[in-house]
């Protein structure tokens, strides 16, 4: 097997003295979603804050272990963490664009960057958003406050302002669970086309979701990573009992 | 079947509260508007007086540069030219606020975003503490240190515009402080998380996110601290040297509305000339917060829009 783009290596996280995460070896691999899925409090979302170091911003954690992105540990003292957030893009739960025009929003990453060229960033803002399946419900009214959108176009907008800086992976932090079911759908289509230009890594709650758009599958449950496995895999034939249980709904 | 019929006609104890609770605040609601609008209706009445009554043009009344009220002009009129205070008054509140406005949003952010720990620890009671204190305080304080200072750094007797600007910007930054960390403070976390999520520095996301979403509400806080320089009497009084001149540069003893009141309003006969001039300048006074007032609420009403 290639080298994985981003893994993790005995991967422990306190919260004060509450151990968050148990001890995670996970491996992704280059392109494709993998899916995190777990009972609430299980750590999947605390994991996916760890591999863009936003649980920086959180008072009192204390974190063990290695997270490798392309050879480069995370948790390095001399790892640049700006420039790590650029290659490693987030999504949050809630749609949360800036109170800024729409086209300012896409832009933000680039005008971060410097790029003043007006040309670059009309393409930029065009590219990510037809990439986020948005283009053609915004084209024409790019300079209307973002949040004047409905709650599925906003976080379309949000993935496109991740896009724009053109990172490696993208972590969705339960992207679609405050969305009505068709923006659920249409951010699901988004992330399949996406899958074969980025590394996804999507937290969800979500069994049919997972099944439905993910490649690998990974199930935490009190902050340890019971399995994980091709998606297929793990739903038709899981190899332990809580697996198991959980997929089949006997408890979560 | 006849027992619940009375007892749901009968006004239960419930609703007979929730009556007297409606007639309280409603009279205290009557009280205050009526307290306000007979404010409102006294200087009006008081200060158009010197119109109506004294035959006073009003344009003399606002360009005029010379404030004497006891003594004929030229023209055979009364001197009561209010162009000075009106000018000594922006002039200083406008300044006052120019070099508060940066302290203000530097020490906000420092609390809120740089050490939101010992920051808001040190100097949330600093602010606190520097509103506690009375006018008289910064006015003797003023007296004693800010006037010999600013004599001797920037030539002149030490009175006028520039001692009154150095006196209120302490006293209007803790309330633009203040004011401003609240609005800081509104602003969602997620606006923050998103910003660096996308490799924002903190710098970065501060003045790109945070202070740009949180524009309405600073300029709220800038205008009443404006409104608090405009309005305050004690402090400036006793630094600006109070003279009714123009001012010819910052360092001349000039006056302001606030000032020519506090100085006249003792020594002046009821209804005489220069007593209805000085209420005049109240109402001068008046419109002005009215008009402040109105510019907080139209910013406000700009910021709930977005």
């Amino acid at each position: 097997m290639a080298l994985p783009i981003m893994s993790t290596d005995n991967l422990h996280l306190f919260y004060g003295k509450k151990e968050a995460l148990k001890g995670i070896n996970l491996d992704f691999q280059e392109k494709g979603i993998t899916a995190l899925i777990g009972p609430s409090g299980c750590g999947k979302s605390t994991f996916l804050r760890c591999l863009n170091r936003m649980n920086d911003l959180i008072d009192d954690v204390t974190i063990t272990g290695n997270v490798m992105f392309k050879n480069q540990n995370v948790y390095a003292p001399d790892t640049d963490i700006v420039a790590l957030r650029k290659e490693v893009g987030m999504v949050f739960q809630q749609p949360n664009p800036f109170p800024f025009s729409i086209y300012e929003n896409v832009i933000y990453g680039l005008r971060l960057a410097g790029v003043r060229d007006k040309q670059v960033l009309d393409e930029a803002v065009e590219r990510s958003l037809r990439q986020a399946a948005i283009w053609d419900e915004v084209k024409d009214d790019l300079h209307k406050n973002a949040l004047a959108l409905s709650g599925g176009q906003q976080q379309r907008v949000c993935i496109a302002r991740v896009l724009a800086v053109s990172p490696d992976v993208l972590l969705l932090d339960e992207p679609t669970s405050a969305l009505d079911p068709v923006s659920s759908h249409v951010i699901e289509e988004t992330l399949l086309q996406l899958r074969y230009d980025y590394t996804v890594i999507t937290v969800t709650h979500n069994l049919q979701q997972a099944s439905r758009i993910a490649d690998r599958t990974a199930f935490f449950l009190q902050g340890e990573l019971i399995e994980v496995s091709d998606t297929k895999k793990m739903f038709m034939d899981p190899q332990k009992q809580q697996t198991q249980d959980y997929i089949s709904g006997r408890f979560g | 079947m006849d027992k619940i019929k009375e007892k749901l006609q009968q006004t239960s104890q419930a609703t007979r509260s929730e009556r007297r609770g409606r007639f309280i605040s409603f009279l205290a609601l009557i009280l205050i508007l009526v307290v306000v609008i007979a404010i409102f209706w006294f200087v009006a009445a008081k200060g158009l007086a010197t119109f109506f009554q004294n035959h006073i043009n009003v344009w003399d009344f606002l360009s005029g540069k010379t404030w004497d009220p006891s003594v004929k002009g030229a023209n055979g009129r009364p001197e009561v030219g209010a162009l000075p205070m009106i000018v000594g008054s922006f002039l200083i509140t406008l300044l006052s606020a120019l070099v508060a406005t940066p302290f203000a949003i530097g020490t906000a952010v420092f609390m809120n975003e740089i050490a939101p720990r010992n920051g808001a620890k040190i100097l949330q009671p600093v602010t606190e503490l520097l509103v506690g204190i009375p006018s008289v305080v910064y006015g003797f304080i003023g007296l004693s240190v800010v006037v010999p200072f600013v004599r001797h750094v920037f030539g002149g007797s030490g009175f006028g515009i520039l001692s009154g600007t150095f006196v209120l910007f302490v006293m209007i930054l803790p309330t633009v402080t203040s004011m401003t960390a609240d609005t800081l403070k509104s602003v969602p976390r997620y606006y923050r998380e998103a910003s660096l999520a996308l490799g924002a520095t903190r710098w970065q996301t501060i003045h790109k996110v945070v202070l740009r979403a949180a524009t309405p509400g600073i300029l709220t806080a800038i205008v009443f601290g404006m409104a608090r320089a405009f309005g305050e009497a004690l402090a400036v009084q006793m630094v600006v040297g109070n003279a009714t001149l123009l001012p010819h540069n910052l360092v001349s003893p000039s006056s302001t509305l606030t000032s020519v009141l506090t100085e006249g309003i003792g020594n002046t006969v009821m209804g005489s000339l220069q007593n209805n001039a000085l209420w005049s300048l109240a109402l001068v006074l008046l419109i002005m917060s009215l008009f402040f007032n109105v510019i907080i609420r139209i910013i406000g009403r700009k910021g709930e829009l977005r």
